[in-house]
């Protein structure tokens, strides 16, 4: 297995019951991707990103993180998850806590930092996102972008190899997908190996520079944006496309 | 009519103070007993409640290996038992079959010690299967993505319980806490069963002596409401701190600041380094010389208010 992979996903299939949502997907994301999953509701994209970050777990198949399958290691899902952020569409920020501790609390708790060290990190994603000034706010008093964008800066403060976003900007007004985009914008420019889950065409477009276009549970088309908006093959895609366009 | 009414009361005013005057430290001293057993009670019933509900909240797999899924499986049935039996029954009952039972099946060669214990024994196990429904019902009612967000960076499921759920679910069940704080106020009182001396029991003690029995009545009327009433009072209370202010203050400082000097800044290169770029940039340079201004003018005296 060469280091040229972070994540490789083989043979991958979820049924619920007797519904088959995902039926064999294989991808691999490296170092520095930013991968888009875009397609229509109840394509699986959602699963396939839930089953990577094992919330989900597959019926078959093999995820490889860094050529390990972190299916067969035991216990292994608290240190993998670790490794790999997940940032959610409903945010699911800890009520509980400040948005500093909500920061904090992962680094200290999972990864045994230091208290000081884990505040030092904090503040530098929170900077990052601009939610430095409300650190002693708890998630109930802000609005769904600053709460997406501290969701971002509590995955970021682990250090994360991967990040996973499942439609990050779904839950939000048009003025609020803009910030949480922008924030997203500049950690792909950064270099952050991201697969994000989304229905924002001009950012799967414009920012990623890799788009999985899934339809009943299978990848229908893949490849560059450039390919995929530009030249799809896959009908399925094509009409896809056509109905987008009609849209906006 | 309106004058005997009123002489009525005259008596019953002169027939609580006589009543008081001659057994008025018993009265205390037995609502002493019933709010140290309330409140006791209720602590290790609530103690009892969460770790019925920890355990039913376990995940198991069906990948999960034979041994630990039967283990599951069979916690769970023995706290099913548990609250069924001791939810479906009278705790004045309760308290009769343990109280007696345990010298009755060792053959006297076990008796509970002391009244105390055993009345405690009684009411917090009673106490116990109600709140580990309650619990069980608070759990459910965190949203499944508090539980997914901690999972996700990590936790495994006893920090996720620790750190995430269990603080919310405590917030959620304060009242119910509180009902049945309340509730074993009052309830303690069938412990004259076996004869432990609360405030009930008292009253029966001195009735029996001189068979007036209302104006005892209405000072044990007048004391179990006090208690009911400082109890919800005192829970309001506690409700209002644990929300905290519902307001919050923009924070426009650098807050490393305090820290400067206390924590060494990692080496170049490794994943903390924070010289790389943001020191390079002049802008940030800039706002560096307007905190340290900043740092001037308030002399220090309110760092680390916030």
């Amino acid at each position: 297995m060469s280091e040229t992979t972070i994540l490789e996903v083989r043979h991958l299939s979820k049924s619920f019951g007797a519904h088959q949502v995902l039926k064999d997907i294989d991808f691999v994301v490296r170092p520095g991707d930013v991968t888009s999953i875009i397609g229509s509701s109840g394509s699986g994209k959602s699963t396939l990103l839930r089953c990577i970050n094992l919330l989900e777990t597959p019926s078959s198949g093999e995820i490889l993180f860094h050529g390990d399958n972190i299916m067969k290691r035991k216990g292994g899902a608290t240190a993998y998850r670790s490794r790999v952020g997940m940032v959610f569409q409903s945010f699911n920020l800890f009520n509980n806590m400040s948005v500093l501790d909500n920061c904090i609390v992962g680094q200290t708790k999972v990864l045994k930092r230091s208290k000081a060290e884990a505040k030092e990190n904090a503040m530098k994603y929170l900077e990052k996102v601009g939610m430095a000034p409300y650190i002693n706010a708890k998630p109930r008093q802000l609005s769904g972008g600053q709460k997406q964008r501290v969701a971002i800066a509590r995955a970021l403060a682990m250090n994360p190899e991967v990040l996973l976003f499942d439609e990050p900007t779904s839950a939000l007004d048009p003025e609020m997908v803009g910030e949480v985009l922008s924030v997203m914008q500049n950690l792909a420019n950064e270099g952050m190996t991201m697969l994000v889950v989304t229905h924002e065409m001009a950012f799967a477009r414009d920012v990623s520079n890799r788009v999985v276009f899934m339809t009943n549970g299978v990848i229908g088309e893949e490849g560059t944006p450039d390919q995929v908006f530009n030249h799809p093959t896959n009908p399925r895609m094509i009409e896809f496309l056509t109905r987008f366009r009609q849209q906006s | 009519m309106l004058q005997t009414v009123a002489q009525q009361f005259a008596q019953l005013g002169t027939d609580i103070s006589t009543t008081w005057a001659a057994s008025g430290p018993q009265y205390l001293h037995g609502m002493w007993n019933t709010i140290s057993l309330a409140v006791l009670a209720t602590l290790i019933g609530c103690i009892i409640g969460f770790f019925c509900g920890i355990l039913q909240t376990i995940p198991c797999a069906k990948s999960d290996n034979v041994i630990k899924r039967f283990f599951l499986k069979l916690i769970n049935i023995i706290i099913r038992i548990y609250v069924e039996v001791f939810r479906g029954t009278p705790m004045i009952l309760q308290a009769v079959f343990i109280y007696y039972g345990l010298p009755y099946f060792t053959g006297s060669q076990m008796q509970w010690s002391n009244v105390f214990v055993a009345a405690l024994f009684i009411v917090s196990i009673n106490t116990g299967a109600y709140m580990a429904e309650s619990v069980r019902g608070g759990f459910l009612s965190i949203d499944p993505g508090q539980t997914e967000g901690a999972k996700a960076i990590g936790m495994n499921h006893f920090q996720t319980m620790l750190y995430v759920i269990i603080p919310q679910a405590l917030r959620v069940l304060l009242p119910q806490i509180g009902n049945n704080l309340i509730i074993n106020i009052k309830d303690t009182s069938v412990m004259f069963i076996i004869s432990y001396g609360e405030l009930f029991s008292v009253h029966r003690t001195i009735v029996g002596a001189t068979f007036v029995y209302f104006p005892s009545a209405a000072i044990e009327m007048a004391a179990y409401l006090s208690m009911t009433l400082i109890a919800s009072f005192l829970l309001r209370w506690l409700e209002k701190r644990m929300d905290g202010s519902n307001n919050y203050e923009l924070v426009n400082e650098d807050q490393l600041v305090g820290a400067a000097g206390t924590y060494n800044h990692p080496g170049k290169g490794s994943p903390f380094d924070e010289r790389s770029k943001e020191y390079a940039n002049p802008s940030a340079a800039e706002k560096c010389t307007v905190q340290e201004e900043l740092l001037k003018n308030r002399n220090g005296s309110t760092r680390g208010d916030r």
